[in-house]
């Protein structure tokens, strides 16, 4: 245990000693935060659209105000036939175009129904998704709050994301994302260049023929970096609390219990890297370039998970991050409890005692 | 008694011989020093020894035990010093040492009267972090740090390589004190002057041992005659000059004068007759040869490119 | 020799240099000259201030203040073209590990514009005196350190400089190749190329036309190494060596 602690203290000597990689691995956090909560959010505004309305009554002007006032939309323009609609895409920067039938009004109060069409541009095909999500998003809750007792052709799946998220704030699904992919990002490149350095300076030869075992230094490893990147992590919760109005509905201590044992496991996967690597650029390399693509790509953070193919969706099951962004988008948005992600915690947990596991076993204990 | 026992021993990597068939034994309190170029093997073989690698063939005990089988008893007793001196640079003095001691379950005074005559050089300096320290003073603390859990046996790779004339000679002194407290040291090291500090050496080349003497009887292995030379003018050309002589077997640099070997069917009145008849002779004289000379003389070779 | 420089012999003049880092001087006053064609052995102990020096006198780094002439140039207005006239080798080689012999040659050669047609004579000499033609195409990390020393300071003086700064250029070798790496030196001197040298091996020392010796940023003593040794009543410059520097 004494050997532990020594080695515990001189990894925390060598974290403050190196102010500068402490100011990048505190800096950086906080710069992709902003940078993807203010810029690169799918968030719409002010984007461009016309309206054929066919029928004008009190349904279809106060739905139109609906849409304008939410501050996403402006109006352009207002076709009179259905011949307009393919000059305006083109001429115009008109991204959208919402159709009512005629007799809107009635319809709907006599069916229950009324056909409503919305054309987006798709050229951007994700900015057209969405341009046309939030429409339909507006509309819902419009219809919603008017017309309690009307049946509504929508799934319930939009119905739910519709509720949790009533203003369909990007920045609620990217502060998760984020956070998923930079702490798994910092928290590997910490443990993986640390001890790949010690091979690098000749270090670990002394280390090796000293009395420690592979686990001291494992575990010794780890300890310190915990700290470390769980103060990341509760800079960026506050970072999406306080500047980004992100909610955290759910326990804190639940939510905090998460973030360490997610660090803990990005750790252990830096470790189990150094262990792949004999200097630190590999390492470097390891830890971003294979970590970080995947993340973005699989762990829900981008793409919906439901979209994609089964075999995909089965790949995903391996990335860390997914789970992560699952208790986060559970705990901070929904408010769920232990209940609901018990599961998640379980499988983080395993992947982390797997990954120290896999790292005592493949640390050699000679040079070869 | 002896510390270290090497039997037939081999170890390649790739297709490169790394070791060829060594046998080694070193004596309990004894400096034994490994001579030798770079890239003879000496790194590695002081590596089988710290149980840092694993012989292809042959066995290696050291303190007693087996390097592969009881690796952890011997790293528990031995203390290596690796030729980069293996220091934490962002690490003080005083902090570096207190990190090895609990490494090896001990504090730094448990065993302080054993490194205080070195570690009192750089006292002064304990809370300077070693990166910022003088080569002469990092490989001071280097040795401290490889002492401090009172080892049995002391390996040190190269520990002069780098470091001014001074700091080795105060190294020196310093092996010699290490060394009436009891414990075993093997040391390799390119410079051939140190190995007459030693009490035994092993003259290393291309991956086998030459042979294995008191450094006084290394010599008797340099069987032919042997001048030292001067010249009046370029040392350089005379040299060139001789090398084209045939009773010449062999001629090299040695500061100001030239080491000139020669065959056995030249006598010292016909040597005189023909240096004299040579542009810019200056003086010789008979010589005894060095360790340096008989290392070369062992290496078989007259002179550049052979 | 170069009738310019028949007025004055020295290749390199230093008139009280002095180089400071914050309150620490690495450079205290130092003044010496060296000879065209001279080996010039520069010793002295770890951080006494010979690396700091050896920047100034390239020009990589700026005195503090001092006067310093090499071949001829001033090092504050002429560091461009004194960069031309030197050839500079450290420990460390310099060589491109990933890049074969033959490829590293001409690099360097490239490097200080020498054209193509004198590159390509002038490395099919070089590989032969060196005897290095078969290998020409293998690998620097795959050839034998001794090969290594020998090919960088070819490198180091094959576009001819006026003087070629060799900073511990011999660790770690046999006794053989370093006296074959000092032959080429001799080699070098006799074409008429200075030597400015740092080792730390003293018997190296003997080797060189004159010697000087630093201690805490001041050079002690420079003088032909028989004249220091008689001076100083030792066998060998070691000795002379361990009394200046053991006395600070």
């Amino acid at each position: 245990m004494k050997r532990l602690i020594g080695f515990i203290r001189k990894e925390i000597y060598h974290i403050f000693r190196d102010y500068r990689t402490l100011i990048i691995l505190f800096g950086i956090p906080v710069a992709q935060i902003l940078i993807f909560g203010f810029v690169v959010t799918n968030d719409l505004r002010d984007v461009k659209i016309a309206v054929l309305d066919q029928s004008k009554d009190e349904v279809t002007t106060a739905i139109m105000d609906k849409i304008i006032s939410s501050g996403y939309f402006v109006l352009e323009e207002e076709l009179q036939s259905i011949d307009q609609i393919d000059p305006a895409f083109r001429t115009g920067n008109i991204k959208e175009v919402i159709i009512f039938e005629s007799n809107f009004a009635e319809k709907l109060e006599k069916n229950g129904q009324a056909d409503l069409k919305i054309i987006a541009d798709a050229s951007d095909a994700n900015t057209g998704n969405l341009i046309a999500n939030y429409t339909q998003g507006i509309i819902l809750n419009y219809l919603n709050e008017m017309y309690k007792n009307i049946q509504i052709p929508y799934t319930i799946n939009k119905y739910e994301r519709f509720f949790y998220n009533p203003n369909l704030k990007a920045v609620y699904m990217f502060i998760p994302g984020t956070m998923a992919l930079i702490l798994i990002l910092i928290s590997t490149l910490m443990t993986s260049i640390s001890i790949t350095k010690e091979k690098e300076l000749g270090t670990m030869e002394t280390l090796l023929v000293s009395p420690l075992q592979p686990w001291h230094i494992i575990i010794g490893k780890v300890m310190p970096y915990i700290f470390l990147a769980f103060s990341n992590a509760v800079i960026i919760l506050i970072l999406g609390y306080f500047v980004f109005g992100v909610p955290i509905n759910g326990s804190i201590i639940l939510l905090l219990v998460s973030s360490i044992l997610y660090v803990s496991l990005a750790l252990s996967l830096g470790i189990f890297i150094s262990t792949l690597s004999d200097s630190q650029l590999t390492a470097m390399f390891i830890s971003m370039l294979a970590l970080m693509l995947p993340t973005m790509v699989l762990s829900g953070f981008i793409f919906p998970i439901e979209n994609m193919p089964k075999i995909i969706q089965w790949l995903t099951a391996i990335m860390p991050a997914r789970w992560f962004i699952s208790i986060l988008k559970q705990i901070m948005i929904k408010g769920s409890g232990i209940l609901f992600i018990w599961k998640e915690l379980v499988i983080l947990t395993s992947m982390t005692v797997l990954f120290i596991v896999l790292s005592i076993k493949r640390f050699k204990i000679r040079l070869e | 008694m002896s510390i270290i026992k090497v039997h037939k021993l081999f170890k390649s990597f790739g297709d490169v011989n790394a070791l060829q068939e060594i046998d080694l034994e070193v004596n309990a309190s004894e400096i034994f020093g490994l001579i030798g170029p770079d890239g003879a093997g000496k790194t590695t073989l002081f590596r089988i020894l710290t149980t840092l690698l694993i012989p292809d063939s042959g066995s290696a005990n050291v303190c007693g035990f087996d390097v592969v089988k009881d690796y952890k008893e011997i790293r528990k007793r031995v203390g290596y010093m690796a030729g980069r001196f293996s220091l934490y640079h962002d690490l003080t003095v005083q902090e570096n040492l207190s990190f090895y001691a609990t490494v090896f379950g001990t504090k730094v005074s448990d065993n302080y009267e054993l490194i205080e005559d070195i570690y009192s050089h750089i006292e002064p300096f304990k809370n300077r972090r070693a990166g910022k320290l003088s080569g002469g003073m990092k490989q001071k603390l280097a040795l401290s740090c490889a002492l401090i859990h009172r080892p049995e046996l002391l390996v040190l790779d190269e520990p002069t390589t780098g470091v001014d004339a001074v700091s080795r000679t105060e190294f020196w002194d310093m092996l010699q004190k290490i060394r009436k407290k009891g414990i075993s040291i093997i040391v390799s090291t390119p410079y051939m002057d140190e190995a007459l500090k030693c009490d035994r050496v092993g003259l290393m080349l291309d991956s086998k041992i030459l042979s294995t003497e008191q450094p006084e009887n290394i010599s008797k292995h340099h069987k032919n005659l042997l001048y030292s030379v001067k010249s009046l003018a370029n040392n350089y050309i005379f040299l060139k000059a001789l090398r084209e002589q045939e009773w010449c077997r062999s001629a090299w640099l040695f500061g100001q004068t030239i080491h000139l070997g020669v065959n056995k069917d030249i006598d010292e009145i016909q040597l005189k007759k023909e240096l004299r008849g040579m542009k810019d002779f200056e003086s010789y004289e008979k010589i005894s040869p060095g360790i340096e000379d008989t290392f070369i003389e062992l290496m078989g070779v007259k002179g550049p490119d052979n | 020799m170069n009738l310019e420089m028949t007025h004055n012999n020295n290749i390199i003049e230093v008139k009280n240099l002095v180089k400071k880092f914050d309150d620490f001087i690495a450079n205290d006053n130092l003044s010496f000259e060296v000879k065209k064609g001279e080996i010039f052995g520069f010793l002295g102990a770890n951080g006494a201030g010979k690396t700091t020096a050896i920047k100034i006198l390239c020009g990589i780094s700026y005195p503090t203040s001092g006067e310093i002439k090499i071949d001829g140039l001033d090092v504050y207005k002429d560091r461009e073209k004194i960069k031309k006239r030197i050839g500079y080798m450290s420990q460390k080689f310099s060589l491109y590990d990933d890049l074969t012999i033959i490829e590293n040659i001409r690099f360097y050669a490239g490097i200080y514009g020498m054209s193509r047609l004198e590159i390509k004579k002038r490395s099919v000499e070089l590989l032969e005196r060196l005897n290095l033609t078969h290998a020409k195409d293998r690998l620097i990390s795959d050839i034998p350190l001794g090969w290594k020393q020998k090919l960088a300071f070819s490198v180091a003086v094959f576009h001819n400089p006026a003087i070629v700064f060799l900073d511990e250029p011999t660790g770690g070798v046999d006794p053989v190749t370093r006296r074959q790496f000092w032959e080429l030196i001799y080699e070098s001197a006799l074409k008429g190329i200075t030597v400015f040298v740092t080792t730390h091996y003293m018997d190296e020392a003997e080797y060189c036309d004159r010697v000087s010796i630093m201690v805490d940023g001041r050079i002690e003593a420079l003088d032909t190494p028989e004249l220091l040794k008689e001076k100083y009543n030792s066998i060998d410059i070691n000795e002379v060596f361990l009394k200046l520097a053991r006395v600070s």
